[in-house]
């Protein structure tokens, strides 16, 4: 178990005049606050005086995640990756979700590669009222050459404000492109066993974040950590290697797992530094289908979020390998804390009136959105959510959380007898099991059977629910 | 401190507090307040909204503190400090040797560890099976491998049922040919799509559905287990009452197979089902409802019926990928940590329903932006299999081929005994200058 803070941690190194500035009641409320991140640093003004210099630069030490955070880039696509305080999400929550980059190079023609920036610029997929987007760019230095190189890094700032990771080991093509976007944050991909010395000279020089890559080798990478440390740098990444070769793959969640836990449960600073995984590698080996070997991307990139990496680098763009990638993000980037639910209730959607249908469901979140939307391509309903303590409703048609009973009693709590003037209600096909006893209870109500799906919504309004329900 | 409406403020206070809100300049003259504290509000996320001679009118009010509090006496306030400048980089120190440290790979002990359950029994055990697996038999968390490699890799059951339910057409057209021979469906599960083992799902003895009797349908278990050689979980209908019977009856027809009973819930009568099924040798499959107290009771109940630890496996209750399964796997990973630090109703392998991926309507609808679905769905299943397969899901219930064989490679790999492949042999770095 991680040593999570507790707000006396915190509470100890602010002004403690409760000011009340930062928008809290008191000093102790905005410890709390800052733990939580629902408030930052930066919002309490008094501490920038200086004779609270001391104060802060303890605070900063104290707030200081286990793992580092680290900014990529700058303006509103800037990303902060790490900034992880345990190994388990349900310790507390898991901070700052995996960031999501995807490669080009100097080598492909150019209207491709812009073509391939703007389409992850612009993706955007909406999903439980949460706009899912895509992070950054890798730019691979595939010609060896610093002016092309150089070239291809400026066209893309120019169409593109995402942040860049400049990839090559070659300190010199590494310069030539720092020069050109080097105020931007780009982070440096990568200082090695070979080359650090310079990587780090320019890391410092540029002030920019750095990447630090030892493929396999733990304790090189821990060695070049402890010395881009000694240097002065502290935005650092770790690239342990990701090899997905033949059984490798093992090696890789080992590594990534080890990397993890000692920086978290055994606070190691060498290595509390956000983790960087490459799925692109696949690519490396194919398999003999490109479909295959896209699915492999997929599968290697969710293992990776699941063991702790904090940044991807991914070549695939088609949507439904990204599709997984993006739901297995927001998912477990969730606060478990947090049930997913809405508030349990009448929900009026479209301009009700009294020859509307009523939808009963359970008042999971991702449940409520589904089933709004369809009911919304329908027409118009009521919308009724029962509590189900945020859970689907067929697991809690089998846990007993929703029941004939619970059905009734929101019902009732809704008044939708006043508001209707038909006697019947849709229950969820994954609810069928209910009908009978709802119907017992219910006495002169009419219990209709919806479609197990949502989806199926629209086509069941037209054509049993609009024919069987008859107004004068 | 009691915060009163200006209304309530007597009437002098009122009026020098109105004064103060019209206030475009104010002047103090020859006044002594008999305040203990004064606070004004300049209410600051107002100030971007409001025009400029408001604007004006808060910074005549800042003045008019100030001369507030010279004439109270107390020391006038800094300015605002402003932001902290983000800090300037670090000044460059000339390292110039690398410094050399070791890494320790962080091990821990764990007083606990989890019981292997072995499914199948041979003619020399009491069975007929030609093969057993073994699933659990953990001792540090899912694929630590720096701490012990896991004794067993996790495993797949396929899913082949009596009577057909609605399935994803992408699905059936695998089995088209042998949906009404089930032996050659088994077969196919085993011999080409590489599962471990099957799932007879007894879906007829449903009461809503057929109501098939106990008895018939345990004739039916043991006429498909005598032409097969691998063991199977046996699934009932999700009906307490009649599951309880059906699992009965073939637990007397199979005595002695070490099958596997899928599920036991909390609503059934528990500590009768662990007798009937223990007296026979099986295995249960306990399932909770995503929730660690109610698998912690049922398992707690099992153990005190006498079901011996190593015959049961827990089923938390799978959410798939995008429906919640971010609880299964939070669960999976607390019950098996749990189970390591000690608590026995904790120390069973886990089961993982993999089949609810397609729930999602993103595994199986079709929608042209987002791709083709014959790619989605196997990909959902997988992704569902896999991320609890890292939480610690040791057995998995799939139903596409495709995923099926797919997450068993990934489990082999995860579980191999010896990494084979030298990573010194494989060239990782070159993904940054290669062609892709």
């Amino acid at each position: 178990m991680p040593k999570l803070l507790r707000p006396l941690d915190v509470y100890r190194h602010l002004p403690g005049t409760n000011c009340g500035e930062c928008g809290e009641v008191n000093c102790m409320a905005f410890a709390a606050k800052l733990i939580e991140r629902q408030k930052g640093i930066e919002d309490c003004k008094p501490l920038f005086k200086p004779e609270y210099k001391a104060k802060l630069e303890k605070l900063l030490e104290v707030l200081r995640p286990p793992v580092k955070e680290v900014t990529i880039g700058v303006g509103d696509r800037a990303i902060t990756v790490g900034g992880k305080v345990c190994v388990y999400r349900h310790e507390l929550t898991w901070y700052r979700p995996t960031a999501l980059f995807f490669d080009v190079d100097d080598e492909m023609p150019e209207d491709e590669a812009i073509k391939k920036v703007k389409y992850v610029e612009d993706f955007e997929l909406e999903r439980i009222g949460v706009k899912l987007k895509l992070n950054g760019i890798a730019v691979r230095c595939v010609s060896g050459s610093p002016e092309k190189f150089a070239k291809r890094v400026a066209k893309i700032t120019e169409v593109s404000n995402l942040p860049l990771i400049l990839c090559s080991y070659d300190p010199n093509v590494m310069e030539e492109a720092l020069i050109v976007v080097g105020s931007k944050k780009p982070l440096i991909y990568a200082a090695t066993k070979d080359n650090w010395s310079e990587m780090i000279k320019l890391a410092s020089k540029y002030n920019c974040p750095l990447a630090l890559s030892a493929p396999g080798d733990l304790s090189m990478l821990k060695s070049l950590a402890a010395t881009a440390r000694k240097a002065g740098l502290d935005d650092l990444i770790l690239d342990p290697g990701t090899f997905v070769e033949g059984d490798s793959f093992a090696e890789t969640i080992n590594m990534f797992t080890m990397l993890r836990r000692e920086a978290i449960e055994k606070e190691d600073k060498d290595v509390g530094y956000p983790l960087m995984g490459v799925p692109a590698a696949v690519w490396l080996s194919p398999e003999g289908d490109e479909v295959a070997t896209k699915m492999k991307e997929c599968y290697v990139a969710n293992a990776l979020i699941t063991r702790f990496a904090d940044l991807l680098v991914m070549h695939t763009i088609d949507i439904w390998a990204l599709l997984p990638i993006l739901v297995w993000r927001q998912n477990v980037y969730t606060d478990p804390r947090v049930p997913l639910s809405v508030k349990a209730g009448l929900y009026e959607i479209g301009l009700v009136d009294e020859k509307t249908p009523i939808f009963v469901t359970g008042n999971s979140a991702l449940t409520y959105f589904l089933v709004r939307g369809d009911v919304e391509k329908s027409g118009k309903g009521y919308l009724i959510c029962v509590d189900t303590e945020g859970i689907s409703v067929e697991s809690s048609v089998a846990g007993r959380r929703f029941t004939a009973d619970k059905v009734v009693e929101a019902l009732k709590e809704a008044g939708i007898e006043n508001k209707v003037k038909h006697r019947t209600i849709i229950i969820p096909g994954k609810a069928a099991r209910i009908s009978g006893e709802l119907e017992d209870l219910l006495q002169g109500w009419k219990v209709f059977v919806g479609p197990k799906e949502s989806s199926g919504i629209p086509d069941f309004i037209e054509k049993v629910w609009s024919k069987e329900v008859k107004f004068e | 401190m009691v915060r009163v409406a200006k209304e309530k403020y007597p009437k002098e206070v009122k009026s020098f507090l109105d004064t103060l809100d019209e206030a475009k300049e104010l002047e103090l003259r020859d006044v002594e307040i008999l305040a203990e504290e004064l606070v004004l509000h300049l209410v600051p996320q107002a100030a971007q909204a409001v025009p400029p001679s408001v604007h004006q009118a808060h910074a005549y009010l800042e003045e008019a503190v100030k001369l507030l509090r010279q004439a109270l006496g107390i020391p006038a306030a800094p300015p605002s400090a402003p932001l902290a400048p983000p800090s300037p980089p670090a000044p460059t120190v000339p390292v110039p040797e690398l410094v050399k440290t070791a890494f320790e790979p962080p091990v821990f002990s764990y007083p606990g560890s989890i019981a292997e359950v072995q499914i199948g029994a041979t003619s020399t055990e009491g069975g007929t099976r030609g093969k057993v697996i073994k699933v659990g038999g953990e001792k540090c968390p899912p694929f630590y491998r720096f701490e012990f490699v896991p004794p067993n890799r996790p495993v797949i059951a396929l899913d082949v049922f009596d009577v057909l339910p609605p399935l994803p057409k992408t699905i059936k057209s695998y089995y088209r040919d042998v949906l009404k021979d089930h032996v050659a469906w088994v077969n196919r599960c085993i011999e080409e799509f590489k599962a471990d083992l099957v799932t007879l799902h007894l879906i007829s003895t449903d009461p809503a559905i057929e109501n098939r009797p106990a008895a018939e349908a345990a004739k039916f278990v043991r006429k498909v287990l005598d032409q097969i050689d691998i063991p199977v979980i046996v699934g009932g209908s999700g009906n307490p009452e009649k599951d309880l019977v059906v699992f009965e009856e073939v637990s007397k027809v199979t005595s002695g197979e070490r099958l596997v009973m899928a599920s036991v819930t909390i609503d059934m009568d528990v500590a009768k089902a662990a007798q009937t099924i223990s007296q026979h040798g099986h295995n249960v499959i306990a399932l909770a409802f995503l929730d660690i107290n109610q698998v912690k009771e049922l398992n707690r109940k099992l153990l005190d019926a006498g079901m011996p630890k190593d015959h049961i496996i827990t089923d938390p209750s799978t959410g798939g990928l995008g429906y919640g399964i971010e609880y299964t796997f939070s669960v999976m990973e607390r019950m098996r940590l749990a189970g390591l630090m000690g608590d026995e109703t904790m120390q069973v392998p886990i089961s993982c329903a993999a089949t609810n991926a397609w729930a999602a309507r993103e595994a199986w609808m079709e929608m042209a932006e987002w791709g083709p679905r014959e790619y989605r769905g196997p990909l959902w299943e997988i992704t569902t299999g896999l991320v609890n397969m890292l939480a610690g899901a040791d057995l998995f219930m799939m139903l596409h081929p495709l995923a099926a064989m797919t997450l068993r490679k990934i489990a082999e790999v995860l579980a191999k005994p010896k990494v084979e492949k030298e990573l010194k042999e494989i060239a990782y770095e070159k993904w940054a200058s290669a062609k892709l």
